[in-house]
């Protein structure tokens, strides 16, 4: 690996999140964006001259505008900055925030601001993900964003029944918490008798995918403010530090002539070897929160055991037992996750905001109930990608 | 290339990618296409931090990244040609038959260009510092084209 120290701490000083909503008809992009923008500014108590560079992203043309950061200065406080944009699909809110602890830990900064935008009640999501499979060999044969790969696996290992009670019963710990998260696009209110019926008459999209295990898609901003130790001290009482990031991807998933069957198995070698060089040897004792970028429940359900290295049906009986609930042993997305929001490109940087917030003890109506020290954020992408953060409250831990 | 190879066998795949958008104007782009339908005036906003009156009008002064959204000024419909170019070419999304001007006009009180049609011109005479008018559509649409171009005063 060719991983290294960091020169210096990073800390998150200022987060903004706009509310999440299929339709922001009173904002255009750039207004939307300076929502987030200054709520994150107001939160660190920094001026725009503040912050020494802009990073700004989204998925490629899903709002059919072509490089967008350059018109979306008006909100962006960009002007006369330096600035960077970047786009990795899905995870793309995770690369702006691993961008931003680079390039702070380097000493190229002091101070970065990660944007992470989408608007797809503006553009056209399917014909923008339609965009990212071959010309020749799948264009004319793929499903857009939906699959049905978790959901097969789930069930050829575990059984019809138990799989979709697993994927429902997370579906619903999720509802849960959205209803408590007031920035929630989707809180249906959904209650435990409804399980036998929702598993029967949601919709169905592809294979046991229906449409209550996928996620929406949402209008939203996310803003996050890094500084460096001893600038992020001056700055606030607060800091979260970012302990470590990872990022691994198999850009070749959906080049077919490669052989390989499309699995998630990024998101298992990213957590090994982050945990590894961390040494964490129980991440399921370690961490007190983990914020999960989970498109669909059948996803959340198969990748919890991924991220915890956990073995056999372990993670099935982490939702079985509802211990992924806000005020269980191991809390998975008390904001609600994905299900309960998906501006894509801000996605994954939401996941590092909620997770952080839970560090502060400020993430409102669903703050988890016990004290946050630990938490974990995860980011994924189409192509499989995944960006994985570690965050801590306290400047303490050893080294490997 | 293969010295065997038969480029009559040499397949290309036709696709077609649709492109639809909807676009949020927004709250202050909301009010500027209906005052200029509605009363047929071209509305700036004025940064009180800085003093520059922006036509198209923003929500945030991006120089001093404050809210202005409520600094309404009501501009007249007169200004001057700051810079131009004729388009020469024909193409199905060009708003006009070549050949036709585009201009960044700077209306008079404000301090940034409006992109818009320059007409009832020869084209090989515009010039720079040409002062012009606005000409609104005779049917109002909510877009930029609820003026229809400038012309010389
Ligand atoms: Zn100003």
């Amino acid at each position: 690996m060719g991983y290294r120290k960091k020169n210096r701490h990073v800390g998150i000083v200022g987060i903004g999140t706009t509310k999440f909503s299929s339709h922001r008809e009173e904002v255009n992009q750039p207004e939307m964006i300076h929502e987030a923008v200054r709520q994150a500014l107001d939160d660190a108590g920094l001026a725009i001259d503040d912050i020494d560079c802009v990073l700004h992203g989204n998925m490629e043309l899903f709002e059919m505008v072509h490089q967008p950061d350059l018109w979306h200065t008006l909100g962006s406080g960009a002007l006369g900055r330096d600035a960077l944009r970047l786009t990795t699909g899905g995870t793309t809110g995770g690369t702006l925030v691993g961008a931003a602890d680079n390039l702070v830990a380097s000493g190229m900064y002091d101070t970065v601001m990660a944007i992470g935008f989408e608007k797809l009640q503006e553009g056209h999501t399917t014909g923008g993900i339609t965009n990212m499979a071959d010309p020749l060999w799948a264009r004319k044969l793929q499903s857009g964003a939906l699959t049905d790969q978790a959901a097969c696996k789930l069930i050829a290992e575990f059984g019809e029944e138990r799989a979709r009670r697993a994927a429902m019963t997370y579906r619903i710990i999720m509802d849960q918490h959205a209803c408590k998260n007031p920035n929630s696009h989707r809180a249906f209110g959904l209650s435990w008798d409804q399980i036998d019926d929702l598993m029967k008459t949601s919709p169905p999209l592809i294979g046991d995918l229906r449409l209550i295990h996928m996620c929406s898609q949402s209008d939203g901003a996310c803003a996050i403010i890094f500084a460096a130790e001893k600038k992020a001290k001056d700055i606030t009482n607060w800091p979260v530090w970012i302990r470590d990031h990872i990022t691994v991807h198999r850009e070749e998933t959906l080049n077919l002539c490669n052989n390989y069957y499309p699995t998630a198995t990024t998101h298992r070698f990213a957590a090994a070897q982050l945990y590894a060089r961390n040494g964490i040897a129980d991440p399921l004792a370690y961490f007190d929160v983990f914020e999960m970028y989970d498109p669909s429940a059948w996803w959340g359900v198969d990748w919890l055991r991924d991220f915890f290295l956990l073995e056999g049906d372990a993670h099935l009986r982490l939702v079985e037992e509802r211990q992924i609930a806000i005020d269980g042993r191991m809390p998975i997305n008390p904001s609600g996750g994905v299900l309960a929001a998906n501006p894509i490109g801000a996605t994954a940087m939401v996941r590092v905001a909620e997770a952080a917030k839970q560090i502060r003890g400020n993430a409102g109506p669903h703050q988890i109930p016990k004290p946050v020290r630990h938490a974990l954020a995860s980011s994924f992408g189409g192509t499989m990608w995944t960006v994985l953060f570690m965050l801590e409250k306290e400047l303490n831990w050893q080294g490997v | 290339m293969h010295p065997n190879f038969d480029l009559s066998d040499c397949y290309t795949i036709q696709g077609k990618l649709a492109l639809p958008y909807t676009y949020f104007a927004g709250s202050v782009g909301s009010i500027f296409l209906t005052t200029l339908r509605d009363r047929r005036k071209i509305m700036g906003i004025k940064c009180h931090t800085c003093g520059k009156v922006f036509v198209p009008p923003r929500q945030t002064c991006e120089r001093c990244l404050e809210d202005i959204r409520d600094q309404w000024v009501e501009l007249g419909d007169t200004g001057t040609l700051e810079n131009f170019t004729v388009v020469r070419y024909a193409d199905r999304h060009l708003p006009r038959r070549p050949p036709f001007v585009l201009g960044l006009i700077r209306l008079d009180g404000a301090d940034t260009p409006l992109l818009h049609l320059v007409a009832g011109v020869v084209v090989d005479r515009v010039a720079e510092g040409l002062r012009v008018r606005a000409v609104f559509a005779a049917q109002p649409e909510n877009t930029i084209l609820g003026i229809d171009h400038f012309q010389p005063l």
